[in-house]
């Protein structure tokens, strides 16, 4: 089991290529529906994987850095992601359910109340990506903070470690208080009348820069304890962020050796850089030949009228080309991979049914769910309420 | 009303309000369950929907609630996210309408119109958001803003707000995802319109990212008494949530509201009204009325009874028996001993009061709090309660109810098995749904596009 690769694909619209929406097998009018994203989920599920993670935003998608770019003819327009999940959790029974939400605009506590939800509707299978909007036209829809516009050539660096900053503020306030409540704070004790026991209630009392949070949560202790936090990182600050918070990094190697020095870069972070776990993000384009696969990427180049290009390395080939890349990366440090599927369904069912078998020939994936939460597939054990250690030394 | 409807049997709407965090829902009953497991959720909204109701409701309380400083621990507490546990909801109803109470204070339009717009899509147009306007710091300390509403402001800031949700539900016209594979064209050119909202309360530029929504809007629900409150509802809401659940007095709310309308160029249909309703049911009237008494005893535990008297007294009282008599103990008028619910107005006469009938019957404490507070608003055999519910819609007194029930999660089902089917026997509850949408239901025009 411990041999086991953990797999997880990224859902995002028609797929990650632009022009996804367009090949024909795609449902491309169905991309605003709860049937749609239910049967993704489902195909994944078939696959054994270990979740799916849903992208979000607070802007339209965009081929410009910063602001609205007027194209008609990619996918525009996305739902909320964590109601997404959270609509796809009855309809499933083992994946994980893991939405983006974002920490620069939002409420700490709406947004740890909705996670904290998703993982009682989904009986312990939630996770949360926490997300930074750096865009000065995200910024501009809500209009209480004025950004300046987002140059990725010439980053603003104050700007980038103040966002992080804040999501560490954000996801902090997340898991107290997700142990604001003691497993045992509900008694019924109809002797004193008392519902609660007020004693298993925490004050967070957070503050910080950006917010102050007194809590408790309204919502219950999650069925995990803590929902699964996890971030996608490309550079130093994102990876202290990533190191400190979360307990998946997904990151960007070109290479096998760029993998290993970046995991050797993020276990050198104090504070969790030696425990988190490392998944690498990879665009897949698969095909029964690595000729079929690179002739479906380019015939989505040509609609779309110029070369895919992703922050993540493009892999095309075969299912088994994949799983020895995948194998191959473990090696570096790698202990998992969110796959970002190039076209669904396509892609995402050849990850599910060929990606998965060929790992299985290898010994190197599961052949049935082994556990009945998201933590208990990712081999992380239900953790103590940090209240209750506190209170019981 | 319209002479062309005389005669005709007015129609009765009817929501299931998940048992609220507070003292009509009873913990103590072996038959109670969880507030918190997904399964309560899934049994109260099945139930809803086998009785074809308009729609299911969730109320909102962001802080837990305080009584002299310390975490209410006497009621039952905890609950989910509304639109998120009302988005699993979706997957496993069909037709029953989806609200969630959200507040306009602590919260940023361009964020929740987008949620309510995913909840519309996920259910196939079957969401509501009930608007309230809480402005309380306490409740504010939760969040980043604070407590910094004025509560002269509440309602200025949620005019503005639900109006620019509209705007942006507005931004994508019907019809501008095109998703036209042949041609390349997934968004129709120009359809994705430009927002510029330049208020007092908020200042939005650019783009939703949510498409048009199965029902355009969502119903817009509201829930304040005061006279901004009912002014506000005229103006904007399509169902108002009430608190005057007696004949004498919804006529006259019902009178009041629906007069307000005109001004806004809306037709009396336009609004419905709906009370909030606690009932018991028994085989017969007398039975019934047994029954309601027990649920009350049950409602009012002698330490539930010792703090609403603190409530109102604004003072601890906890060195009384509860089945004792009334202390003559002066009330604190100043001292507010409570947090996080709605404060009792006026409360030197509602002691006097207490006090007088206390007295005039020889009530404990406890009884005297059983007599004093929630009584159920229907109560009698199936019959009884059938007829009176039609009374008060034919009397004009609401359009329908918000039925609230003390156990979780199978508090309805009683009424769902023996009162719904003579509501439809006399004809004025539907025995099928007859259309999609939670604006089908309750028979609400499409909402016109804001220029
Ligand atoms: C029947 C009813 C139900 C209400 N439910 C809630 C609720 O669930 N959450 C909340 O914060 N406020 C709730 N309120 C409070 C109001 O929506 C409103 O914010 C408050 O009453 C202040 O407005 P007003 O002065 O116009 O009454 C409710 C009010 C009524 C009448």
């Amino acid at each position: 089991m411990t041999d086991h690769l953990h797999l997880a694909v990224a859902l995002d619209g028609a797929g990650w290529h632009p022009a996804a929406w367009r090949e024909p097998v795609a449902r491309a009018g169905e991309l605003f529906t709860a049937r749609y994203w239910a049967g993704l989920v489902a195909e994944a599920e078939r696959g054994l994987l270990d979740f799916v993670t849903i992208e979000d935003g607070f802007g339209l998608q965009s081929t410009l850095d910063d602001g609205h770019d007027g194209r008609v003819d990619q996918v525009r327009g996305r739902l909320d992601a964590v109601l997404l999940a959270a609509s796809i959790a009855p309809l499933t029974s083992h994946i994980g359910l893991v939405p983006t939400a974002t920490t620069t605009h939002t409420e700490p506590f709406h947004v740890a109340i909705g996670i904290a939800t998703l993982d009682h509707v989904s009986q312990g299978r939630a996770g949360w990506r926490p997300q930074v909007s750096p865009r000065a036209s995200d910024a501009a829809h809500f209009g209480r903070r004025s950004f300046p516009p987002l140059d990725p050539a010439a980053l603003d660096e104050r700007h980038v470690r103040d966002l992080f900053e804040e999501a560490g503020d954000a996801v902090e306030v997340a898991r107290r208080l997700w142990d604001s409540w003691a497993d045992d704070a509900e008694i019924r004790d109809v002797a004193t009348g008392r519902f609660l026991d007020r004693d298993k209630l925490h004050y967070i009392d957070f503050r910080g820069r950006w917010f102050s949070v007194k809590g408790p949560s309204i919502t219950p202790r999650p069925p995990q304890g803590q929902p699964v936090v996890t971030a996608l990182a490309h550079a130093r600050v994102p990876y202290e962020f990533a190191a400190r918070n979360a307990d998946i990094v997904y990151v960007t190697p070109r290479d096998r050796d760029h993998a290993a020095a970046i995991a050797g870069e993020i276990r050198g972070i104090p504070g969790g850089g030696g425990t988190v776990r490392i998944f690498a993000d990879l665009v897949v384009f698969l095909g029964h030949s690595a000729q079929e696969a690179a002739e479906r990427k380019a015939r989505l180049d040509e609609l779309d009228g110029a070369a895919y290009d992703s922050d993540a390395l493009i892999f095309t080939g075969t299912a088994e080309e994949l799983a020895d890349l995948l194998l191959d990366w473990r090696g570096a440090g790698i202990e998992g991979y969110r796959l970002r599927p190039g076209a669904v369904p396509y892609d995402l069912k050849a990850i599910a049914r060929g990606v998965t078998a060929a790992l299985r020939r290898r010994g190197a994936f599961r052949h049935a769910y082994e556990a009945a939460t998201l933590r208990g597939l990712l081999g992380l054990p239900r953790p103590a309420n940090r209240y209750e250690e506190a209170s019981t030394t | 009303m319209a002479s062309s409807t005389a005669g005709a049997r007015r129609r009765v709407h009817l929501a299931a309000h998940f048992p609220g965090v507070n003292n009509t829902t009873v913990w103590a009953d072996p038959r109670s369950g969880s507030q918190i497991d997904f399964a309560s959720f899934v049994h109260l909204a099945r139930t809803a929907e086998r009785g074809r109701f308009d729609f299911f409701f969730l109320a909102e309380g962001l802080r837990l609630r305080e009584l002299k400083g310390r975490i209410h621990d006497l009621d039952v507490a905890g609950r989910p996210e509304s639109l998120t546990v009302l988005a699993a909801l979706a997957a496993v109803t069909d037709r029953l309408g989806l609200a969630a109470t959200v507040n306009t204070t602590f919260n940023e339009p361009y964020e929740l119109a987008r949620r309510l717009a995913t909840l519309d899509h996920l259910s196939a147009g079957r969401a509501a958001w009930n608007v309230v306007t809480t402005s309380d710091a306490f409740t504010g300390e939760n969040f980043r803003r604070g407590g910094y509403l004025d509560r002269a402001d509440r309602y200025t800031r949620a005019a503005e707000f639900v109006q620019l949700a509209r705007t942006l539900w507005d931004s994508w016209p019907p019809g501008a995802v095109a998703a036209d594979q042949e041609s390349g064209v997934f968004v129709r050119p120009g359809a994705i319109g430009e927002v510029r909202h330049e208020g007092a309360q908020f200042n939005v530029h650019g783009h939703f990212n949510v498409p048009r929504s199965p029902q355009g809007h969502p119903v817009i629900i509201q829930a304040g008494d005061s006279d901004e409150g009912r002014e506000f509802a005229a103006a904007t809401a399509d169902v108002i949530f009430s608190r005057h659940g007696t004949l004498e007095d919804g006529r006259a709310f019902y009178a009041d509201v629906k007069r307000r309308l005109a001004r806004y160029g809306r037709e009396p249909g336009d609004l419905k009204i709906m009370p909030a309703a606690t009932y018991a049911l028994g085989d017969t009237d007398a039975e019934a009325a047994e029954h309601a008494a027990e649920i009350r005893r049950q409602q009012v535990s002698p330490q539930t009874a010792i703090a609403f008297l603190e409530q109102i007294w604004g003072r601890d009282m906890s060195a009384h028996d509860p089945e004792g008599p009334l202390p003559d103990v002066e009330p604190d008028l100043e001292g507010g001993v409570s947090q996080g619910r709605v404060q009792v107005a006026d409360r030197a006469a509602v002691v006097a009061r207490w006090r007088s009938v206390a007295r005039e019957k020889g009530l404990s404490i406890r009884d005297l709090v059983i007599e004093m507070t929630g009584r159920q608003s229907f109560v009698g055999s199936p019959q009884t309660v059938a007829r009176q519910i039609e009374e008060f819609v034919t009397a004009e007194a609401a359009d329908g109810f918000i039925l609230v029930p003390h156990l979780t999660p199978g508090g309805l089902d009683d009424f769902v098995d023996r009162v719904v089917p003579l509501l439809q026997e006399r004809g004025v509850f539907r025995e099928e749904y007859e259309g999609v949408t939670l604006r089908d239901h309750l028979g609400l025009r499409a909402p016109g596009r804001a220029a």
